[in-house]
């Protein structure tokens, strides 16, 4: 009975603590962060309400990218709209078109007085969400770059470097033809995000245009092109070497059945976004793990350009009180901090946003002690971005991506030449773009 | 047939109690019908800033689009497979339940299981299954010669869902039937019994055509189910890959409307699909209502 009333009275004295003399404004903060990312997340809000107690952040997961994109704009239709929302790369065209229901960040920034300086940010990242007047709309947040992961285990079983990764395609392929043959692993490659990694990436790395108009950042008009020598040469590989055994499809998207034949030492070589960096670490307990840049095309390019990015950045919405919006600039300002950024990146295997939470981790020791872990970030600053390797903008891109997917379905079942697949992809991407400008102009 | 009829001395009172009802109905069902109705006639931004009228166009895109008359032909070799699956192992189970005298309730309480398991768990389990990295069976066929890979080959894809989908239909079918066949007299099969006809004869003379109600009913419930009950499966399993083999149309409306913010499209689809339930129940309610009673 006392323990009753003492954890009572326990529970009770917490909540008076907690509820501060005064109100605190609230901020909604929609994001499609789940299990220990989502965790990493809630942190950073956490930490955010602890430094200060004019403001209160709360994080609500919201399902996957897709899901929480569709949430925010239902919730928006109906009045009940996020303070911010974290939506991913493909979703930022169709942000940028609804200029009515965001307040961009530069803009909410200079309201509230913080301090802004966007070429503290890595240049790829702001690039990527700048409009065509180089004003940054949306906070970036989680970004990320694929890069390649190798088993090392099965490239020593095979005969080869475990230290040496493939740098070109053409090594790639020599190698996964001895790892096959040498029975090290039945299946050499296997690919998350067959479209932002053999598709968009490709194009990039090799300074080859994915749309017209600069890849869509000079306007709605623009028109896919990534029908081009270099991309079906690259797809037809791929299609090849699915013939021959050495690659394996793991399904449309992000490929949920790619990562399980990493991890299960099927396929000895894994491409997939850095924040799968966490992932892999997790789950590749039999064998050690290898973290190279993307391959590239030799005879195409001699040096390849920056990769591009995913990932996601946090956009505030129109319609709340203003200040909510200056409790927003604060908690962007706490968010770009190099400590709390150098952490986020550190503990997720996305990019640092900013040069000083890169430099934090150098300081830090955390690249020498965890080799591969700069991997991401050198090849996403790489060189000078230009025009066709500064990312890419085109409205409803999740539809496309979809369609590009069944394309290469197509091609895989071999119903569709490589050629035939790209041409098909551009047309039916076209057809959505046009759409997507006649309802936005 | 007579019924009661109760004569309410106050005009306005019935309605009244009709209320809450009519209420539920129509902000619940009409209003958001009529809404879809409305949206399939225009093309809105995702955020709803511009609206323009545009007639039927978005009708006539989508019959002109292959996809579409595409989904429209995958539904009905989905919807037809599932019924036919489905309907003949639960009337086999029911048969074999039903002339097993002792155990038989243990036997129907486990064959009812998979129905109380949700659909998306059971896309999981079955994706799970057939994986073709971590799946027994693919191991299993691998060995006998066969090369699975649903996330390829369209055709193996277009089978999985319709085994997931069958799986957790044959319960709900079976205790129709198991309901059926206890309400076939037994006299009836025991004189043809005495008459000389065999199981198989009895069966199919005067089982079978006795059993025609319940069959009925569950061809209409079945074919409603297989079009419009299966979103979590296909979503689990092969989210309507590869290259659309298995984008059944209730999925589509999902894909064009939530993942690609296409709502007048979307909202065209769906009044498509809600003609063909009218259809469907007006049928159900035409010959089942009549058959019912003989």
């Amino acid at each position: 009975m006392s323990k009753t009333a003492l954890s009572l009275s326990v529970g009770l004295a917490a909540m008076l603590a907690a509820t501060p003399a005064f109100a605190q404004t609230e901020i909604s903060w929609w994001h499609a962060m789940d299990a220990e990312l989502g965790q990493r997340l809630e942190a950073i809000a956490q930490g955010f309400n602890d430094s200060q107690d004019e403001y209160k952040v709360v994080p609500t997961y919201k399902g996957s990218y897709a899901e929480t994109l569709t949430a925010a704009i239902a919730a928006f239709r109906a009045n009940e709209q996020p303070a911010i929302v974290q939506v991913f790369e493909v979703g930022t065209g169709t942000m940028m078109a609804a200029t009515g229901a965001v307040n961009p960040v530069y803009q909410l920034m200079a309201d509230a007085g913080e301090a802004w300086d966007p070429s503290g940010f890595l240049a790829p990242v702001t690039g990527y969400y700048s409009d065509t007047n180089g004003n940054i709309l949306s906070m970036p947040f989680n970004s990320s770059t694929p890069i390649m992961y190798y088993n090392k285990d099965v490239f020593e079983k095979a005969g080869l470097d475990p230290e040496v990764a493939p740098k070109t395609w053409a090594e790639l392929e020599t190698m996964g033809r001895q790892i096959v043959e040498s029975g090290a692993a039945p299946c050499a490659l296997s690919s998350a995000w067959i479209t932002w990694i053999q598709t968009e990436n490709l194009s990039a790395l090799h300074d080859k245009p994915f749309g017209t108009l600069e890849n869509g950042f000079g306007g709605l008009g623009t028109e896919f092109v990534f029908n081009d020598e270099l991309q079906v040469r690259h797809w037809d590989n791929l299609k090849k070497w699915s013939d021959e055994g050495l690659f394996q499809y793991g399904g449309p998207a992000g490929a949920a059945d790619a990562a399980p034949k990493f991890y299960s030492q099927e396929c000895a070589i894994f491409m997939n976004s850095s924040a799968g960096r966490a992932g892999v670490i997790t789950n590749a307990t039999d064998f050690e793990v290898g973290f190279a840049p993307l391959p590239y095309y030799d005879d195409v390019i001699d040096e390849p350009k920056n990769s591009i990015i995913g990932g996601a950045t946090l956009w505030a919405l129109n319609g709340k009180a203003p200040e909510v919006y200056t409790g927003v600039a604060k908690f962007f300002t706490y968010l770009s901090s190099p400590e709390v950024q150098a952490k986020w990146h550190q503990e997720t295997g996305y990019l640092p946003i900013t040069n000083a939470a890169y430099e934090l981790g150098q300081e830090q020791g955390y690249y020498a002690e965890n080799p591969g872990s700069d991997i991401a970030i050198n090849q996403i600053t790489r060189g000078t971005p230009s025009a066709n390797s500064k990312g890419i903008r085109f409205g409803n891109l999740t539809q496309v991506r979809a369609i590009v997917d069944e394309e290469f379905e197509a091609l895989l079942a071999g119903s569709k030449t490589a050629q035939e697949a790209l041409d098909s992809a551009v047309e039916r991407g076209n057809q959505i773009l046009r759409d997507f400008e006649a309802a936005n102009s | 047939m007579q019924t009661k009829r109760t004569i309410f001395p106050n005009k306005l009172l019935p309605y009244v109690l009709l209320l809450p009802q009519l209420a539920v109905t129509l902000i619940f069902f009409i209003w958001p019908a009529l809404q879809a109705v409305k949206s399939s006639f225009e093309r809105e931004d995702p955020f709803g800033f511009r609206t323009t009228f545009i007639w039927f166009e978005n009708y006539t895109r989508l019959f002109a689009d292959p996809n579409y008359v595409n989904s429209l032909s995958r539904t009905a070799v989905f919807a037809v497979s599932v019924t036919i699956l489905s309907m003949c192992v639960s009337l086999l189970l029911a048969v074999a339940v039903n002339r097993v005298l002792r155990t038989n309730r243990i036997y129907t309480t486990l064959l009812v299981w998979p129905y109380a398991v949700a659909p998306v768990v059971v896309g999981i389990l079955w994706w799970f299954i057939f994986n073709p990295t971590i799946g027994i069976l693919p191991y299993m066929m691998r060995g006998l010669g066969v090369a699975w890979n649903p996330r390829v080959n369209g055709d193996q894809a277009m089978i999985l869902v319709i085994i997931a989908a069958s799986w957790k239909q044959i319960s709900y079918n079976f205790l129709f039937f198991v309901a059926g066949l206890q309400s076939v007299p037994q006299s009836l099969t025991e004189a043809a019994a005495i008459d000389g006809a065999g199981p198989f004869k009895r069966f199919f003379t005067i089982v079978l055509p006795l059993l025609s109600p319940t069959t009925f009913f569950l061809l209409i419930v079945n074919i409603n189910y297989a079009m419009f009950d299966t979103f979590g499966i296909i979503d689990a399993t092969t989210s309507g890959g590869p290259n659309q083999a298995t984008n059944t149309l209730v999925y589509k409306v999902y894909a064009d409307g939530f993942l690609g913010l296409n709502i007048g499209s979307s909202a065209a689809q769906s009044v498509i699909l809600m003609l063909i339930v009218i259809a469907l129940t007006a049928i159900q309610f035409r010959f089942i209502e009549r058959r019912v009673q003989y």
